[in-house]
């Protein structure tokens, strides 16, 4: 099986064979015989060149993570053979700036009219999460072009609060 | 001693007290919001029932509701753990009124210790050295303007009925006054429903040292030693241990001395905590008592092998004194860490969602106190508290060990935790060394990490693995070689044709 593998961002080529004592990897050039066994589900034995790893493996709303031990790894997996295309969600991160609230919540002050200059670091907009008071500030010195955030609403995580040109 | 005890709270406290009840053989009877219908402490409890709606203030702060569960079920006595009601007097009142024990101190006690600004009024009077400040609440920017110019910039402001940081904010400038109470205003009054704020003096960057003490419904109280609890961000305890890596047996004595003078000062019975600042030069002021059992209580039980909640639970009861200071002394190390549902990278907010798997650490000298279990969705409605891991071992240096091997084993997917923090404060020389303020962890977060990624090879392999391992008749184990193979390339060639 020949997989394209991205790890943070990196791309590799993994083919990987069915070998007598596991299965043979091909990573980038990289040789090396390894046996896995799938405890359960997302958790994965690894044993390489006599080496344990306990992998565990994190399927999120955004995508996937590897842990290997403490540390993880953000992943994707594409079997270049299967016909789907690949999705590029990247946008273009320059003039206005967006702010978005970082979690669901309830917007319970707005501290900056619309149209209104603003500094790097101002607060715009209070959001109360688990009964704690957020102030989420402005990422540049600007105008506050477009505010929609309202008090007493809530807001999902993502939600666009004001846009700060 | 009492048949049912009702928990009026929910997470790992509500399943820390139904486990004391079940080793008490008293039936535990848990409530529950809407959203925590498949909690963990409802599935531990012996009986459950609901109360209401997932915001708290109408379900776990509300006290009819509660206090109407409790009877329909007959129980004889109620634990309010901590946070939500365990600190509101009115509801203490409320249930000595309903004939139910309340486990906890009196009302009265409550009353004393609720409002920050009448317990500092009350050590005034009894000479307990405590930070300059108000000791009753400012009504305008220009009366706090005054009492600051007077202590001296930086001051606090904190609400009179607060804790855990809510409806605190910390001011430098005469600038930021104005603005600093009308947001701690507001927020006390959301949190508290108590607008009341004070003004304290600033210490810059002291120690957060706080003494457990008991006390017994026939004025019998011991102090059971101090925790170190200056690992905080934005006031939340975040890390805490016994016994303080500076506090030694000479400085334990006068402070837990001082400790018992204030909770006779209020009366007090139950578990409580007599929270201190320490200063550089190790000179300590009382700041508050917390009338409940705290979040960090066990590392108390770890160094004095006490159980507070069954002691708690047999105070409540009536028995007679169960030991003098005497019968108590410290053993060993213990340090506890507050695992929070909270992003990392996104400056520590509340990370709610669901736990897809959750793998839990053992071994010597770890206690685990969870709330969850996999397959949990943690509510956004409360407090993001998952669970609270803690070493122990016959000396720090031990207890470190251990609690960041059990850090390393702990692993909880699908929501974001506070666990990659934790396991990096263990590793700073400066932790090890016992150098840690309040400013501590504000100046870790600042610092610069480059986190050691070696294993993307690991990594990579890894996920083809997960990926072939998975497909439908391609498992590793399956023992029929070649033909699945056959198989393998049949199907992937009819896939290729579609």
């Amino acid at each position: 099986m020949l997989y394209e593998v991205i790890i943070d961002g990196k791309n590799h080529h993994l083919q990987l064979e069915r070998a007598e004592a596991g299965w043979q990897c091909r990573l980038d050039g990289l040789v090396v015989t390894v046996d896995a066994a799938l405890n359960r589900p997302n958790v994965l034995s690894l044993l390489m060149n006599g080496k344990s790893y306990d992998i565990r493996r994190e399927l999120t709303a955004s995508g996937m993570n590897i842990w290997v031990g403490s540390i993880g790894y953000g992943a994707q997996v594409r079997d270049p053979r299967s016909l789907r295309g690949r999705k590029d969600g990247a946008g273009d991160n320059l003039s206005p700036k967006k702010l978005v609230a970082p979690m669901p919540g309830r917007v319970v002050r707005v501290l900056v009219r619309e149209k209104a200059d603003v500094e790097a670091g101002q607060g715009i907009v209070i959001v109360e999460a688990m009964k704690m008071q957020n102030e989420i500030k402005s990422p540049k010195k600007g105008i506050l072009r477009k505010l929609l955030a309202e008090e007493g609403n809530n807001v999902n995580a993502g939600d666009v609060l004001a846009i700060v040109e | 001693m009492f048949k049912k005890i009702l928990i009026a709270n929910r997470g790992e406290i509500a399943v820390r007290v139904i486990r004391a009840c079940r080793e008490l053989g008293i039936t535990s009877v848990a409530v529950y919001s809407d959203v925590d219908r498949a909690a963990l402490h409802v599935r531990k409890a012996d009986e459950a029932y609901h109360i209401g709606p997932p915001a708290a203030t109408e379900s776990y702060l509300n006290i009819q509701n509660i206090l109407d569960v409790a009877k329909r079920c007959s129980a004889d006595a109620i634990h309010p753990g901590y946070g939500f009601l365990s600190e509101n007097a009115e509801f203490a009142q409320a249930c000595a009124d309903a004939n139910l024990k309340f486990i906890g101190p009196s009302a009265a006690s409550i009353e004393m210790m609720g409002s920050k600004t009448r317990a500092r009024k009350a050590m005034e009077n009894e000479g307990i050295p405590f930070v300059p400040g108000t000791s009753s609440g400012v009504d305008s920017v220009e009366q706090a303007g005054r009492v600051a110019a007077k202590i001296g910039y930086p001051v606090l402001l904190k609400a009179a009925a607060g804790g855990g940081g809510k409806g605190m904010r910390l001011v430098h400038t005469k600038e930021e006054l104005g603005s600093a109470l009308d947001t701690a205003q507001s927020e006390a009054r959301r949190s508290f429903g108590d607008s009341e704020v004070y003004i304290e003096k600033a210490l810059l960057n002291p120690r957060h040292i706080e003494m457990q003490v008991l006390a017994d419904e026939h004025g019998n109280i011991v102090y059971l030693g101090e925790r170190e609890c200056s690992i905080q961000r934005r006031h939340q305890k975040v890390l805490e241990e016994s016994p303080s890596p500076i506090v030694n047996a000479e400085m334990r004595r006068r402070m837990g001395e001082i400790a018992v003078r204030v909770a006779k000062t209020a009366a007090y019975t139950s578990a409580g905590t007599v929270e201190f600042l320490v200063d550089e030069s190790r000179d300590f002021y009382f700041l508050e008592m917390n009338t409940r059992l705290q979040v960090e209580h066990p590392v108390t039980e770890l160094t004095t092998g006490l159980d507070l909640v069954h002691l708690q639970i047999r105070i409540a009861a009536g028995e007679p004194s169960l030991f003098t200071q005497k019968d108590i002394s410290l053993r060993g190390h213990a340090i506890e860490c507050r695992i929070y549902a909270e992003d990392p990278d996104n400056n520590y907010f509340p990370s709610p969602g669901t736990i897809s798997l959750l793998l839990d650490p053992a071994g010597p000298g770890i206690r685990l106190d969870s709330g969850v279990y996999e397959g949990w969705t943690v509510p956004i409605d409360y407090d993001p508290l998952l669970s609270k891991l803690i070493g122990y071992g016959t000396d720090r240096p031990q207890a470190i060990s251990r609690l960041a091997r059990a850090l390393d084993e702990y692993f909880v997917g699908g929501i974001k935790t506070n666990l990659p923090l934790l396991r990096r404060i263990l590793s700073q020389p400066d932790f090890q060394a016992g150098k840690v303020d309040t400013g501590y962890l504000d100046r870790l977060l600042k610092a610069e990490t480059a986190e050691v990624k070696h294993d993307e090879n690991v990594a990579a392999i890894a996920a083809g693995l997960f990926a072939i391992l998975e497909r439908p008749s391609t498992g590793a184990n399956d023992g029929q070689g070649a033909s699945t193979w056959k198989k393998v390339a049949r199907l992937d060639a009819l896939r290729e044709t579609t």
